[in-house]
């Protein structure tokens, strides 16, 4: 449950704007209308008993125990159930209610065990809370009758247990998985007294549960409890901060024991999430103190030698000279950088800083070049800005959406519940996806159209629901004349017209049947509020650039852009995507994606820092590798990416590293990566610093240091640090200062403030004069460019095809419990639903290829090769197979290719051609030396350990 | 920098532009989509390619870029 310090109004907040006064205890109060009595008696201070409420969840009306007395009814009504009426006069304390109240908890207390002083929940537990309040003394009839004191308490869950012998069968747990979460994995079985709460027929760990928490924050007692709470006991204080995992950016509070987290809850006031978690956020921080974390700096010369750590300075020392060593052999333009998008905004601007000004070139990326590259191109250009353009909440407006290349129940898990929230309200639901995704058919929801198209042709069947549109004079005909360049549309509705561009004819290409299209088309088209979600199976293609234009296209073409309950809106992978983009991470782009080549954009910079910028854009990761392997560039400072795991086409960019005379490696891990490197520094995780993170919805949201640095110091410390070794001094006492300069030289970001943060709690960028509180929806009057510029979004296959040598597809992605390249995830309990990627394969194609589930097959491409176990799954289409990169030694990415996207060079993850078969081995010889290589850097890793012994 | 490479990634930006009905918009889109994203390095790789004539299987619309665009795509001299 949560923190008992925290308030907790007993309902939710009507959305109502009209308000009535009620009297409560004599006390007037205006609330708005539709608000319980409960609800407006705790916002008046005055505070009725209560079990079976929370503010998270809709009214009940079971425990009986928040009765309350109304002038002129008879009775005595649950407070909760009983909306406020103009003029009602309350009466929360009388006789009566103390009597009734005593009664249902001493039946309560007769059927719970009286273990208090040795129960997990002691000091912080509802039910111990309510005795107290309604002055329970006695329990009349005893515990020796029939109850439900005995019982065995289910542990099978890593993070939390099930003790059924102290539940009270409020139904918090189950209406929590019902209404926040839509898992429906918990319900109550059999009925009076025989009613238990069950997660299925066996445990909670076998059962549908997902493990996001919220059935044990809502528990009023110890029976759903976090096993790190049992162990370590309650909480002391408690630091609000922001969520390291993906790009929903939930609000936490790290509640603490001296320095030590002890349990991470959602917050309640936190916008993004409003008090809802996943499996990740809440459970899995423990890989932060895990002890393979580096905690001193290391340096070698070469990637065969021992490990040696040393001190910061020598570290420093080693690497600036390193750096400027290579620069004055081969050139300023032979090193580079790569920022973290797991990292904060202002440590990814000073490692942009420090590649323009301390290196003196533009050779900085970020790992946003291989996820959402083609999202700030695709938008810049059709809308004006590089951003989604809604808030979650946008969410509870919408009358459809479509969800295109994204699985938001699995890679952004809380945003998932909100959007079956909506659905299960009678929403419509569009899903474009090669696999069924749990959103096609989930308890309560169920998709209108599965567009199940074949990999690679996501921009063939945008084209096709654009064509329907256009030819069946479904567009937003005003909208579109007011709001868009009327050039550009003209020529794309004679392009989109065209019959090339018609469901049936494109069937051949997306194998998606010309009906199926049609009607679905016409369901958005003509939903009030249509609104688009998308993610990396959007992005990750060839046409990545094109596919995001297309969702543009459709948006403007339908109005549906500059208002709530509509949008185009990019689910971002990693908590600080956008952040990391916004700061200036793209070689061509300055903070605020303002290109390297305008003077008077460099002029600004190049006052503030003191150096000279150069106005031609820097390497991408691919051409960084290219030119690597082509010797023109030889060191590279990487903070917070695994690009030996992330990156496709393995093998080329393991030679691409060890090309490098020195790889400066920044991370909490020594992950892969680190493997090719000369230098550690050691990196810090989000509990060990002061910062911000940008979510997907252009929040920002504050970061704060809950326990120092393991290793002494925080990643903006280290790059400062690093800064001065290069000979470029940078002169920030507190993450406060770097954003104060970010907001002194960036537009979108001026009025932004850590003062303001703190007030606010978050605020969506822009945010400036013109929005002082920040911008929750853009493009509302006009577009960021003006006019919306509609774009020629032609179908082009991909290069990658099939064969008879290859005749299967290939797409990639990731699952609920892991995260990426897995080093946190893989380092907490979440192994236990996840421990080795597979390879998910149809039955069609498994039964041709003799192969059953659970076989070892070899997965082959023309990249290269590496062997997995087979799922055999129909969530997948005949002719398509898919793999997660969790886990290095899988190897997914020395399979995938090294096309990318035609504007942005973001690699095309998810098309490629393989052939899947059955083998006796359970590895590749890829596997066999990526073994081998891992096991000597782990000996040279200890050896660090032995010298320091 | 990888040669091969470098055409086809600059085939695929020349097929995107070509669909322009506007040939001329779509060249100089290809010219200014080049300088504008491709470091100097690669720039001066395609340019010295195309001249030494090694760009096998040129997209039509990036020689035309190259022809007609060359001081755009030479890699400003650094003071």
């Amino acid at each position: 449950m949560y923190s008992n310090k925290v308030l907790d109004l007993g309902t939710p907040a009507p959305r109502s704007t009209s308000t009535v006064t009620v009297h409560i205890d004599g006390k007037p109060i205006d609330v708005p209308a539709g608000t319980s009595v409960m609800r407006a008696a705790m916002e008046a201070g005055v505070k009725i008993p209560k079990l079976c409420a929370t503010d998270s969840l809709d009214a009940f009306g079971s425990c009986r125990l928040c009765l309350v007395e109304v002038d002129g009814r008879k009775g005595t009504p649950a407070s909760c159930t009983t909306p406020c009426e103009p003029g009602m006069k309350v009466k929360t304390q009388s006789e009566q209610l103390r009597k009734l109240r005593r009664g249902v908890m001493e039946l309560y207390i007769s059927d719970h065990p009286l273990d208090c002083l040795t129960c997990p929940a002691n000091g912080n537990c509802e039910l111990q809370d309510m005795a107290g309040a309604v002055g329970l003394r006695e329990v009349r009839y005893g515990y020796e009758g029939e109850n439900h004191l005995v019982g065995q308490k289910d542990t099978s869950n890593p993070y939390f247990t099930f003790d059924a012998t102290k539940c009270i069968v409020c139904s918090r747990c189950v209406r929590a998985c019902d209404e926040i979460q839509g898992t429906f994995a918990l319900t109550v079985q059999g009925r009076g007294f025989d009613s238990k709460i069950t997660a299925g027929p066996t445990d909670f760990l076998s059962s549908e549960c997902v493990s996001c928490g919220a059935c044990v924050q809502a528990c009023p007692t110890a029976t759903l409890m976090e096993k790190s709470i049992a162990d370590a006991g309650q909480p002391d204080r408690a630091v609000t901060t922001t969520c390291a995992y993906c790009g929903v950016g939930c609000s936490f509070r790290a509640e603490l024991q001296g320095n030590e987290v002890v349990r991470m809850v959602p917050d309640k006031d936190g916008k993004a999430n409003h008090g809802h978690s996943c499996v990740k956020g809440r459970f899995a921080w423990g890989y932060a103190t895990h002890p393979d974390r580096v905690k001193a700096p290391m340096i070698r010369d070469r990637i065969s030698d021992p490990w040696r750590e040393v001190s910061w300075e020598e570290a420093f020392a080693f690497a600036a000279n390193k750096v400027k060593g290579i620069q004055q052999r081969y050139g300023a333009g032979a090193v580079g950088g790569i920022t973290s998008s797991r990292c904060t905004n202002e440590e990814t601007y000073l490692v942009q800083k420090l590649v323009r000004g301390g290196f003196g070139n533009n050779n900085v990326d970020t790992c946003a070049r291989v996820c959402h590259s083609p999202t700030g191109y695709g938008l810049k250009s059709t809308l004006g800005e590089s951003a989604g353009t809604q808030d979650f909440d946008s969410v509870e407006h919408t009358d459809c959406i479509i969800v295109i290349g994204a699985n938001p129940t699995d890679g952004h898990p809380v945003f998932g519940s909100r959007m079956k929230q909506r659905l299960r309200e009678g929403c419509g639901l569009i899903v474009i996806d090669p696999r069924r995704i749990d959103l096609v058919k989930t308890p309560h929801v169920r998709a209108d159209h599965h567009l199940q198209l074949r990999p690679g042709t996501n921009v063939a069947v945008m084209n096709s629901l654009a064509h329907v549109i256009v030819t069946e004079g479904l567009e937003a005909k005003g909208y579109i004349a007011e709001r868009c360049e009327q050039d550009a549309y003209d020529k794309w509705k004679a392009f989109i017209s065209d019959q090339k561009n018609s469901p049936e004819t494109l069937e051949e290409h997306t194998g998606v049947p010309a009906a199926e299209i049609r009607a679905a088309a016409r369901l958005f088209a003509k939903a009030p509020n249509g609104a688009i979600y998308y993610g990396l199976g959007v992005t990750e293609h060839a046409q990545g650039s094109t596919g995001v234009m297309t969702i543009a296209n459709l948006a403007m073409l339908t109005g549906n852009i500059g208002r709530p309950g509509v949008g185009v809106n990019p689910l971002r992978g990693q908590n600080n995507v956008q952040g990391s983009c916004d700061m200036g991470s793209f070689p061509h782009e300055l903070p605020g994606y303002r290109h390297v080549g305008d003077p008077s954009v460099r002029a600004l910079f190049e006052a503030e820092w003191g150096v000279k910028i150069q106005p031609e854009p820097g390497l991408r990761i691919p051409n960084m590798f290219d030119a690597a392997i082509d010797g023109s560039f030889k060191a590279l400072y990487v903070q917070g990416e695994d690009i030996a795991q992330s990156d496709p086409d393995t093998q080329h960019v393991q030679k691409a590293l060890e090309s490098l005379e020195c790889l400066i490696v920044q991370d909490i891990f020594l992950n892969e990566t680190a493997k090719y490197a000369h230098v550690i520094f050691p990196g810090s995780s989000f509990l060990e610093k002061d910062g911000t993170f940008t979510n997907a919805e252009r929040r920002i949201s504050m970061v704060r240091k809950v326990m120092p640095p393991l290793a002494g110091l925080a990643d903006w410390e280290v790059t400062v640090r690093f800064a001065e070794a290069l000979g470029f001094p940078m002169h920030y006492r507190h993450p406060r200062e770097i954003m104060a300069e970010i907001a002194r030289l960036t537009p979108t970001f001026t009025g932004v403030s850590y003062e303001k943060l703190d007030r606010l709690g978050s605020i969506q960028w822009p945010c400036n004069d013109a929005a002082p509180d920040g911008t929750p929806y853009m493009h509302e009057k006009e577009f960021v460019r003006g006019k919306g510029r509609f774009f020629l979004t032609e179908f082009l296959p991909t290069p990658e095809r099939t064969s008879k040598r290859f005749p299967l597809l290939l797409t990639t992605g990731r699952i609920l419990s892991q995260y990426n390249v897995g080093a946190q995830t893989r380092r907490t309990g979440n192994k236990i639903w996840h421990d080795a990627d597979v390879l998910d394969i149809h039955p069609v194609d498994a039964e041709a290829r003799g192969i059953r589930h659970g076989d070892h097959v070899s997965l082959q491409s023309r990249k290269g090769d590496t062997t997995l176990r087979a799922v055999v799954s129909d969530r997948m289409q005949p002719g398509v197979v898919y793999t997660t990169f969790h886990h290095p030694e899988s190897g997914a990415n020395v399979v995938t290719t090294d096309n990318s996207d035609w504007a942005t060079n973001c690699p095309e993850y998810k098309v490629t051609a393989v052939q899947v078969t059955r083998v006796a081995v359970d590895k590749s010889d890829w596997q066999r030396r990526f073994d081998e290589f891992a096991q000597q850097q782990e000996q040279l890793a200890e050896r660090a350990q032995e010298v320091k012994k | 920098m990888n040669l091969p490479k470098l055409v086809t990634m600059a085939n695929q930006i020349a097929s995107f532009f070509a669909t322009d009905p506007d040939r001329q918009a779509g060249v100089a889109s290809t010219a200014n989509h080049i300088q504008k994203f491709w470091e100097p390095r690669m720039r001066k790789e395609l340019l010295a390619g195309f001249d030494a004539g090694k760009c096998e299987g040129l997209h039509e619309l990036v020689v035309a870029a190259v022809q007609q665009h060359r001081a755009q795509l030479e890699p400003i001299a650094v003071g």
